[in-house]
């Protein structure tokens, strides 16, 4: 066998082995490296009271309140399979929006309530013009959000 | 491969293609700016924000592709000992972190008004930022290595080690919760609609043709120099 092909033999197993490594050690970090819970994740893994933790999920459609103080809301995060009722005291992002992804920071309550200390808005992947975004992705009527229309509305 | 191995060959493609490359490139990224700022429509909920992707998705793909390229050279050098992989391994290194560094920062301007965070510890941003940290390793692993052509074996297998991340890069959006949205463009299918998406084709042409322009000019910059040297250390001797 010719010196190249040994050195060619030798990297392609060393290659082989780093991605297999690599590989596993994502598998193995698939909880420790998300970056949020999922409202049915969270359930299952039993977050104590008051421990700091991510929720992300859809804005419920027609969940978002907005209480008597105006600066406190409360909405519904969910993933389809579970749905957890949300209390935030503050001005969330312009993108925040029933029927939207969002984020929150913050630890459950006693009574199962997450309270939210921030709010993140999740953008998904689809770009498409307003007049299109009018259509298929109807924002639920009425949300707490300008949407593409009444944002050029106002320019 | 070994056709290009004789540098005098090499450089009797790149001298000529290098102005090519720059031109067009310059040409195709003004032409892709000005249709992302002035002639697409803003995107139906982000705005005007989501016209960052016209410079944020290329230099991502060229932050990639950068570290693709240092390591098939390392591979190339390794193996089959090609006089030049080692030099186009050290000429990638530079703009693929200037790229990285691009697409870090475009994608922490356009995440303040979108999410609401400049940084989040997300798994896309946070491989994305041990990207450029093996670039910053890999320019100063090479920096050592003095003027020789080749990089040296450790900062080889370094560049091997380091692709591990493109594939966790890629797939972060997918294995783990994730702030960042998952990949718009798949093989095949765009979920950017085509009135939005076609000024992207413009840039990344331009930006992939000013990276490949950056790696042959500093190329044919390291042969310069290594010739210089030889030339040097010939005259030393002789006197």
């Amino acid at each position: 066998m010719k010196p190249k092909q040994q050195r060619l033999i030798l990297a392609g197993l060393a290659i082989i082995a780093i991605i297999g490594a690599g590989l596993l050690a994502s598998v193995a970090m698939r909880q420790q490296a998300a970056y949020f819970y999922s409202p049915s994740e969270a359930r299952a893994a039993h977050i104590a009271p008051g421990t700091a933790a991510r929720l992300g999920g859809m804005v419920e459609r027609g969940s978002v309140r907005r209480n008597a103080d105006g600066v406190t809301i409360d909405f519904m995060l969910t993933d389809g399979r579970a749905t957890v009722p949300v209390r935030y005291q503050g001005i969330v992002p312009d993108l925040f929006g029933e029927g939207q992804g969002a984020v929150a920071d913050g630890h459950f309550d006693a009574s199962g309530r997450f309270v939210a200390d921030r709010i993140l808005a999740k953008h998904d992947e689809n770009y498409m013009p307003p007049q299109m975004g009018q259509m298929p992705v109807d924002n639920g009527g009425d949300t707490l959000v300008n949407d593409g229309a009444t944002r050029e509305g106002q320019n | 491969m070994h056709r290009f191995a004789n540098p005098q060959r090499f450089l009797s493609i790149a001298r000529p293609l290098t102005p090519w490359l720059v031109g067009l490139g310059i040409l195709l990224v003004l032409a892709g700016g000005y249709a992302g700022l002035f002639i697409t429509p803003p995107d139906a909920r982000q705005g005007d924000s989501a016209r960052i992707l016209y410079v944020h998705v290329p230099a991502a793909w060229l932050g990639m592709a950068g570290w693709g390229s240092i390591s098939i050279a390392a591979l190339m050098q390794l193996v089959w000992r090609h006089p030049l992989a080692g030099l186009a391994a050290r000429a990638a290194a530079m703009p693929g972190a200037l790229f990285t560094a691009i697409c870090l920062a475009t994608g922490s301007i356009w995440g303040r008004p979108t999410w609401g965070t400049w940084w989040e510890w997300d798994g896309r941003l946070t491989s994305m930022l041990v990207l450029l940290f093996l670039y910053l390793g890999f320019i100063a692993f090479t920096n050592m290595d003095g003027d020789k052509g080749a990089i040296s074996r450790p900062a080889a297998i370094y560049a091997l080690v380091g692709a591990v991340n493109l594939p966790i890069i890629n797939r972060s959006v997918v294995w783990w919760n994730s702030l960042h949205q998952p990949s718009s463009i798949t093989i095949g299918k765009s979920a950017i609609a085509p009135e939005l998406l076609w000024p992207l084709g413009l840039t990344f042409l331009g930006f992939s043709m000013l990276f490949a322009a950056i790696v042959l000019m500093r190329m044919r910059r390291f042969l310069a120099d290594a010739r210089n040297n030889a030339r040097l250390r010939r005259m030393a001797t002789e006197f």
